[in-house]
């Protein structure tokens, strides 16, 4: 991290057309308060299910630093168990604002329920995780969260969030250090984008294959699929798989080894 | 030389436990849409927020925000129409191809799970800019809006609604919000009404407006083509053309097009459809884009 903080304020080395200088005879550090732990999550929905996916790798710069920091959290169940929960966060990012806020949304999925008697839905859980992102809108959380449950129908719910807290549903979505690596892998063959059905028309009439949703044996191939692969071409991405699914019976936790160099 | 040690000492654990206020966050039944941002611990906010966030002036900024938009409004003498391109990109990155930039302003239940055709009562709103600026700042205003109905017994106007919204960002002026966003909607005292709102703080009535990176492109069709007694078909094919035409040249604008209609009695969507086959339909049936070649 040293080399990003130079001596100079980062104002002054962009050179802005509109930079002002810091006030007279005040000298302030450079203020860099971010790492990038690297690593990258995934999240695919189905029917009755959904599956939040994220690698174990935590690193610095070129550095290894942990090969067991795992990035995908139940939310709002038993502290130590995790009991209860309905609701899966990942972040990946920077691991210490994962953190802070996983807590937060935690504690805030808690107290609904202490509250009003009943656990939160996941669109409520959805929408007042976009307001916690975005309540650090001018000193942001260095993350991309994706949250994932079944809504009320009982189908499979994924959002995917930016640092600032927009957000949308979606089927599936990539995040993190290899998210351009797997992102255009899941288009193809979970809304299978640019398939289209062999013999049902000549040049520009062929009609598209309709996606529809997977069922999970299916599912959780693509995932290793995609977490295997990534770690073949990207350095951040490696050590381990933690999957976890979740259906009307409950969270299920899977880890698996991925290769560790 | 107390006033020196205070400025510098602070007792040691205060920072372990959530604050009093955060505790009341916690408790208040009613926190999330608060105007209370935790800002960074530096001199000069505005350039920490760019050096950390603006990929325009410095490409290698560590947090990439969405952005990129072609968004276009006009009315005509049946009402509003609406339309949007669905792209969010974040650098060079298309970070998503599904974006819905067309944002219900009413109640806050209503709009996002209405599965019927009817028209809905309420106002629309357009994102361009940063994508969680507008979803946030545009469901403050619905809250603002909800609020208004529930004192006044009556729905707010378009004026008023835009008025709230642009008060908004000419107070959070320098602060580093980005968005451009357009408000439609049809009240019985204003009949169909169009405002135009940045975070700058400009905010202007107006017939025909597009906005975002793709705004030059629909602009050439829109100009050339609108008239105000435009037919409800014609100002609704219109509005796609224009919004193909800008994702066909704006790199940054793509994906769907999402279409629409402010009638009297309240908005009606008329579809999100891909642009791939209604380009090659545009082209091959009507012989437009004749500068594209349809043959490998």
């Amino acid at each position: 991290m040293t080399s990003l903080m130079g001596n100079q304020s980062r104002g002054e080395t962009i050179g802005y057309s509109f930079s002002e200088p810091t006030s007279a005879n005040v000298k302030q550090h450079s203020f860099y308060p971010y790492t990038d732990n690297g690593g990258s999550t995934l999240g695919i929905t189905g029917s009755d299910f959904a599956i939040l996916a994220g690698d174990t790798r935590s690193t610095s710069g070129y550095n290894i630093n942990s090969r067991m920091v795992p990035k995908v959290f139940r939310i709002g169940g038993d502290d130590e168990t995790g009991e209860g929960a309905q609701v899966l966060l990942s972040v990946v990012g920077f691991a210490a604002d994962g953190n802070a806020l996983k807590e937060k949304l935690d504690t805030m999925v808690k107290m609904y329920k202490y509250k009003h008697g009943k656990p939160m839905s996941v669109s409520a859980c959805a929408q007042r995780l976009s307001t916690i992102l975005y309540e650090k809108r001018f000193f942001p959380y260095y993350v991309h969260a994706i949250l994932a449950g079944l809504d009320e129908e009982g189908v499979g719910a994924l959002y995917s969030y930016d640092p600032v807290g927009s957000y949308e549903r979606e089927q599936c979505r990539a995040a993190g250090a290899a998210s351009s690596l797997i992102m255009p892998f899941l288009d193809n063959q979970v809304n299978f984008k640019n398939q289209y059905i062999p013999g049902s028309g000549a040049g520009h009439a062929l009609e598209a294959v309709k996606a529809e949703p997977l069922p999970k044996d299916t599912v959780k191939q693509l995932v290793r699929d995609a977490f295997t692969s990534a770690v073949e071409r990207h350095i951040e991405v490696g050590d381990g798989l933690q999957m976890m699914i979740i259906t009307k019976e409950g969270i299920e936790e899977v880890f698996i080894p991925l290769k560790q160099d | 030389m107390d006033k020196l040690v205070a400025q510098y000492s602070r007792t040691h654990h205060h920072n372990e436990m959530y604050s009093e206020q955060e505790q009341e966050d916690f408790n208040s039944s009613v926190p999330p849409l608060s105007l209370k941002f935790s800002l960074p611990p530096v001199d000069n906010r505005a350039a920490f927020l760019r050096a950390m966030t603006d990929d325009h002036s410095n490409p290698s900024c560590p947090i990439k925000l969405a952005h990129g938009t072609t968004t276009l409004a006009f009315r005509f003498q049946g009402g509003i129409i609406v339309c949007t391109d669905s792209r969010a990109t974040a650098g060079n990155w298309i970070a998503s191809q599904t974006v819905k930039k067309v944002i219900p302003v009413s109640r806050l239940s209503r709009g996002e799970d209405k599965k019927s055709n009817e028209p809905t009562p309420g106002l629309l709103g357009t994102m361009a800019g940063g994508a969680a600026d507008c979803q946030y700042w545009l469901r403050y205003l619905s809250q603002q809006c909800t609020l208004h109905e529930i004192r006044h017994k009556r729905r707010i106007t378009v004026a008023a609604a835009s008025k709230i919204l642009a008060n908004l960002t000419y107070a959070y002026k320098g602060y580093g919000l980005s968005m451009g966003t357009m408000l439609a909607g049809m009240t019985p005292s204003e009949g169909p009404a169009l405002y135009y709102i940045d975070s700058d703080g400009t905010r202007l009535p107006g017939n025909l407006f597009c906005v975002g990176s793709g705004q030059t492109f629909a602009y050439g069709v829109l100009d050339a083509e609108y008239r105000y007694d435009l037919s409800e078909e014609e100002a609704l094919a219109l509005g796609r053309r224009a919004i193909l035409a800008a994702m066909h040249r704006d790199a940054y604008s793509g994906g769907f097009i999402n279409l629409y209609h402010v009638k009297e009695e309240g908005w009606v969507h008329h579809g999100f459809d891909d642009m791939n086959p209604e380009f090659w339909k545009t082209k091959l049936e009507k012989g437009e884009f004749s500068n594209v070649t349809s043959t490998l």
